[in-house]
C-alpha cells in the first residue's frame, strides 16, 4: 500500500517537474531524430549511391575530421587548463601554413621538392610548426598572461582580439590575395588499400593524424610533464604547492596545442593547396566545435569530435537531406555539422566523452 | 521595481523615435544651386577643384583580380579622357570585397561623401543587391562593369535600382551561350551545375541548365556549395552518381580552384569535361587550379582583335605600357567604357556659372546616363535600357591549353592563352 502511494507520489513530482522547456526538447529531439531517420530510409531506399560510393564518403569524412580533430587539440588543452577559449587557435593554424608555403616553393624552386619528397614534407612540418608555436608563445605571453587572474570573459575577448591582429598583420605582410602551394608528385593518385582506392594525400593526412595523436596522447599520459599538465588542469594551486611550475606548464601547453595546429596546416594545405590570410577562420570554428562535441577539456574527445564532424560534413547532407528531396543539399552542409553539435549537447551535455565537470572546472 | 516598469514604453518611445528617423533621413532634397535645380540634389565643384568618380571594386582579396583589373580600365579611360569641361578627373575608390557585407560598408563610405558625382562598381553581383540601392538613396548614379546577374536589370527590380546601369553583359546572354556550346560544339548530352549561393552565380547556373535543357540535354543535378567551402569531393561525388559528361561551375576563383583541382580526383569524374565562366576567367584561377585547369573551358566576354575590333588593340597597348602586363580578368574594356559613358553623360548635363564653378544635377545625370543611345565603346555600341542593360554582349567560349598564370593573354590564335575556341 506504502508503495503505490510513494510510486504515485513520485509519478506526480515526476509529472509537475515536466516544463514546458523540457517538452519542447523532448519535442525537438524527436523531430530531428525523424528527419534523420526518414531521410536516412529515403536516401538508402532509391539506391541512387553504390557501396563504392559510401565509402569514398566515409574516406572524405575522415580526412576532413583528422585536419579538424587536429587543431581542436589546441582548443581542448587551453581549455583543460585555462578554462580559456583561445580563439586565436584558427589564426595560429593558419599562421603555419602560410609560412610553409614559403618554405615549401623554395624547396620546389631549388628541386629539392620533387626528389627527395620526405625530407621536403619534414622541413616544412618543422617550419610550420616552429612558426605556429613561436606564435602561440607570444600570444600566450602578450595577451593572455597578464590576464590570467582577471574575469574569464576579460580574455576571452582578448582572444578574439588577437585573433583580429594575427589575421591582418598576415595580410600586410604576406598579401591578401591567396597562395598556391606546389604539388608532391608523390603524393598524386591514389593508392589501394585492400581493394578502395584513397587518394594518397587523404592517406597522408589520416596517418600523420593519427601519429600524432598517439605521440600526443602518450606524451600526456606517460610523461612527467604531461602528469605534471594534468595535474595542473585538476587544480592548478594544489598543482603550484606540489611543486609545479604552473607558468610553465601552460606554456608548454600552448606549445604543444600550436605544434598540432601548425602540422594541421600543413596537411591541410597538402589536401587543398591554397591558403590565405583568412583561411583560419572557419577551420578554427569547425574545431571549436569538434572540441566542444568531443567534450571540451578532453583529448581523446576533440580526436572523437574532429572525426564526427568531418563524417557529418562529408555524409550527413546526402544521407539525410538528400532523402528528404532537399535540392543541393551540400549547401547546407554547416546547418547539417550544427545541428548534430545540438543533439549531441542535448542528450549529453558535456560531449561525448566529457566527464561532467564539478563547479570550478565548468 | 520603477526602473522595470518604465524599460517597456521607453523601448517603445526609442523604437517610434528611430523609425520615424529613418523614414526622414534617407530623401534627398530638392536642391537649387547655382543654375542647376535637381529634384534629388546637385553637385558642385568649384573652380580649381576636380570631379570625383568613385569606384567600389573588389581590389583585395581572392578576387582582386577582378577588381583591379577593372580599375585599371577606368584609369586608362581618365588618362584618355583629362578633363571635363576644363576640370580635371578624380578617382577615388573602396573596396567592396565580392561578398554582401563587403559591398554594404564600401557604398555606404562612398554615400556619405557629397562629392562623389557618379560611381562604377560593384564587382561582383551579391555586392550589388544591398550596394547599388545605399548609393542610389544617397543620389548617387552606379554603372557596373561586371555585375551580371539576371535579377539586377529584370523588369522587377523596383525602384530602389533606378540609378544602377552596367556595361556587362547579362547572365541570360552568357547561359545561352555556354549552353549552345555545351550542346551543339561538344555534343554534351548531360550536364551537371554547382553555384555559390551568389546573386551571379545561381543565375548564370540556372541560365545554362535552363538552355541546356531547351535544346534536348539533361541536367543530371544542380548543386550549391558556399562560397567558403574547401572540401568539395563530397559534392562532387554526389555529381558523378548521375553520371554528367559535363560539369558547369559559375562561382568564383578561391572555391573555382577546389573544384577544378578535385574534380578530377573524384571516381567517376575522370572524363569530365569541365566548363567555368567569367568570374573565374583570371590568370589567378591558373594558380588555383593548378595543372587541372588544362582542358577545361570558361565563358567569358570575348576579348579577341575580331570581335572588338582595333580600338580594343589599342587600349591594350596603352595597358601594357602602363601596366607592364596583360589585363588580369575579362572587364576592363568594360570599366574603360563605363567610365566614358559617365564622362559624356556629364557633359551633356552640367552647367557652368560666371564665377566658373561647375554644378551637376543627380537625377539629370542619371537620366542622361540611362538615355545613352548608340555609344560607340571599346566593347561595342551601347545602347541603355530602361532597366539600365547597356551592353552589346559579345560571349566566347575560350579553352585552357597551359597552367602558367604567366602565359595569360586571351584571345584567338596561336599563342593566345586562354584560346578562343567559339564562337
Amino acid at each position: 500500500m506504502a508503495a503505490t502511494i510513494v510510486a504515485a507520489r513520485i509519478r506526480r513530482s515526476w509529472f509537475q517537474r515536466l516544463s514546458v522547456i523540457d517538452l519542447f526538447l523532448w519535442g525537438f529531439r524527436a523531430a530531428v531524430l525523424a528527419a534523420v531517420v526518414v531521410g536516412t530510409f529515403a536516401t538508402l531506399r532509391s539506391g541512387r549511391y553504390a557501396g563504392e560510393v559510401w565509402l569514398d564518403f566515409l574516406i572524405f569524412g575522415i580526412s576532413q575530421g583528422s585536419v579538424y580533430a587536429l587543431i581542436a587539440l589546441g582548443y581542448t588543452m587551453v581549455y583543460g587548463i585555462l578554462r580559456m577559449i583561445n580563439f586565436a587557435h584558427g589564426d595560429i593554424f593558419m599562421c603555419g601554413a602560410y609560412t610553409a608555403f614559403y618554405a615549401a616553393t623554395a624547396l620546389h624552386r631549388a628541386g629539392l621538392f620533387n626528389r627527395y619528397p620526405p625530407l621536403s614534407l619534414a622541413v616544412i612540418l618543422v617550419v610550420a610548426m616552429a612558426t605556429a608555436v613561436s606564435v602561440a608563445l607570444l600570444v600566450e605571453r602578450v595577451a593572455y598572461r597578464p590576464l590570467r587572474r582577471a574575469p574569464r570573459l576579460v580574455p576571452l575577448i582578448s582572444a578574439i582580439g588577437a585573433s583580429f591582429f594575427i589575421e591582418y598583420a598576415v595580410r600586410g605582410l604576406y598579401g591578401s590575395g591567396f597562395q598556391a602551394y606546389p604539388e608532391f608528385e608523390v603524393f598524386k593518385g591514389k593508392w589501394n588499400v585492400f581493394g578502395v582506392g584513397i587518394l594518397r594525400t587523404q592517406a597522408v593526412v589520416i596517418v600523420a593524424t593519427v601519429i600524432l595523436m598517439t605521440l600526443l596522447y602518450l606524451f600526456v599520459m606517460r610523461t612527467r610533464t604531461g602528469t605534471a599538465m594534468r595535474a595542473v588542469s585538476e587544480d592548478m594551486e594544489v598543482a603550484s604547492l606540489m611543486g609545479i611550475n604552473v607558468d610553465r606548464i601552460i606554456v608548454i601547453t600552448f606549445a604543444v596545442g600550436a605544434a598540432a595546429a601548425g602540422a594541421a596546416g600543413v596537411l591541410y594545405a597538402l589536401v587543398f593547396k591554397q591558403v590565405h590570410f583568412f583561411m583560419g577562420f572557419y577551420p578554427g570554428i569547425k574545431a571549436f566545435t569538434a572540441a566542444v562535441l568531443g567534450g571540451i577539456g578532453n583529448i581523446p574527445g576533440a580526436m572523437l569530435g574532429g572525426l564526427f564532424l568531418g563524417l557529418f560534413e562529408s555524409v550527413g547532407p546526402i544521407l539525410v537531406l538528400d532523402g528528404l528531396g532537399i535540392v543541393a543539399p551540400y549547401q547546407l552542409k554547416d546547418v547539417i555539422a550544427f545541428t548534430m553539435l545540438v543533439m549531441v549537447l542535448i542528450f549529453r551535455p558535456s560531449g561525448i566523452l566529457g566527464e561532467r565537470l564539478a563547479g570550478k572546472k565548468a | 521595481m520603477r526602473m522595470k516598469r518604465l524599460q517597456i514604453p521607453l523601448t517603445v518611445a526609442v523604437v517610434v523615435l528611430l523609425a520615424v528617423g529613418a523614414y526622414f533621413v534617407p530623401t534627398v532634397p530638392a536642391a537649387t544651386m547655382g543654375p542647376v535645380t535637381d529634384p534629388i540634389g546637385v553637385v558642385k565643384v568649384a573652380k580649381g577643384q576636380s570631379v570625383t568618380i568613385a569606384y567600389w571594386l573588389v581590389v583585395a582579396g581572392p578576387d582582386a583580380s577582378l577588381g583591379v583589373d577593372s580599375r585599371r580600365g577606368i584609369e586608362i579611360a581618365i588618362d584618355d579622357k583629362k578633363a571635363i569641361m576644363g576640370f580635371p578627373i578624380k578617382l577615388i575608390g573602396e573596396d567592396s570585397g565580392c561578398n554582401a557585407e563587403g559591398g554594404v560598408t564600401a557604398a555606404t563610405k562612398l554615400a556619405s561623401n557629397q562629392e562623389v558625382v557618379a560611381a562604377i562598381g560593384s564587382s561582383c553581383s551579391s555586392e550589388a543587391v544591398p550596394g547599388a540601392p545605399i548609393l542610389w538613396k544617397a543620389g548617387i548614379v552606379t554603372v557596373s562593369p561586371s555585375n551580371t546577374a539576371p535579377k539586377l536589370t529584370a523588369a522587377d527590380r523596383g525602384p530602389d535600382f533606378d540609378g544602377y546601369l552596367r556595361t556587362a553583359h547579362n547572365d541570360l546572354v552568357q547561359g545561352k551561350v555556354a549552353a549552345e556550346f555545351a550542346r551543339k560544339s561538344l555534343k554534351v548530352g548531360k550536364a551537371a551545375t554547382i553555384h555559390d549561393g551568389s546573386p551571379y552565380a545561381e543565375g548564370l547556373a540556372n541560365a545554362f541548365a535552363d538552355n541546356f535543357k531547351k535544346l534536348g540535354g539533361t541536367i543530371t543535378s544542380q548543386e550549391a556549395i558556399a562560397p567558403t567551402d574547401t572540401d568539395m569531393r563530397p559534392v562532387l561525388t554526389k555529381i558523378a552518381s548521375g553520371k554528367p559528361d559535363l560539369i558547369y561551375y559559375p562561382i568564383f576563383i578561391a572555391a573555382g580552384g577546389f573544384v577544378t583541382r578535385q574534380a578530377k580526383e573524384v571516381a567517376g569524374l575522370q572524363n569530365v569535361k569541365l566548363m567555368s565562366a567569367d568570374g573565374t576567367f583570371s590568370p589567378d584561377f591558373y594558380k588555383a587550379g593548378g595543372d587541372a585547369v588544362i582542358g577545361m573551358y570558361h565563358t567569358s566576354p570575348d576579348l579577341s582583335e575580331k570581335a572588338l575590333g582595333t580600338r580594343y588593340t589599342a587600349f591594350l597597348q596603352k595597358h601594357k605600357q602602363k601596366y607592364g602586363e596583360n589585363p588580369l580578368s575579362a572587364f576592363h574594356a568594360h570599366a574603360y567604357d563605363a567610365a566614358s559613358m559617365i564622362f559624356q553623360a556629364i557633359e551633356k548635363v552640367a552647367k557652368r556659372d560666371s564665377a566658373g564653378n561647375l554644378y551637376i544635377g543627380r537625377k539629370a545625370l542619371r537620366d542622361a546616363l540611362f538615355a545613352t543611345k548608340g555609344f560607340r565603346g571599346v566593347t561595342g555600341t551601347l545602347t541603355c535600357t530602361k532597366t539600365g542593360d547597356c551592353a552589346d554582349p559579345k560571349i566566347a567560349v575560350y579553352i585552357s591549353n597551359s597552367s602558367d598564370p604567366a602565359k595569360w593573354d586571351p584571345g584567338q590564335g596561336p599563342g593566345k592563352e586562354p584560346n578562343k575556341i567559339y564562337p
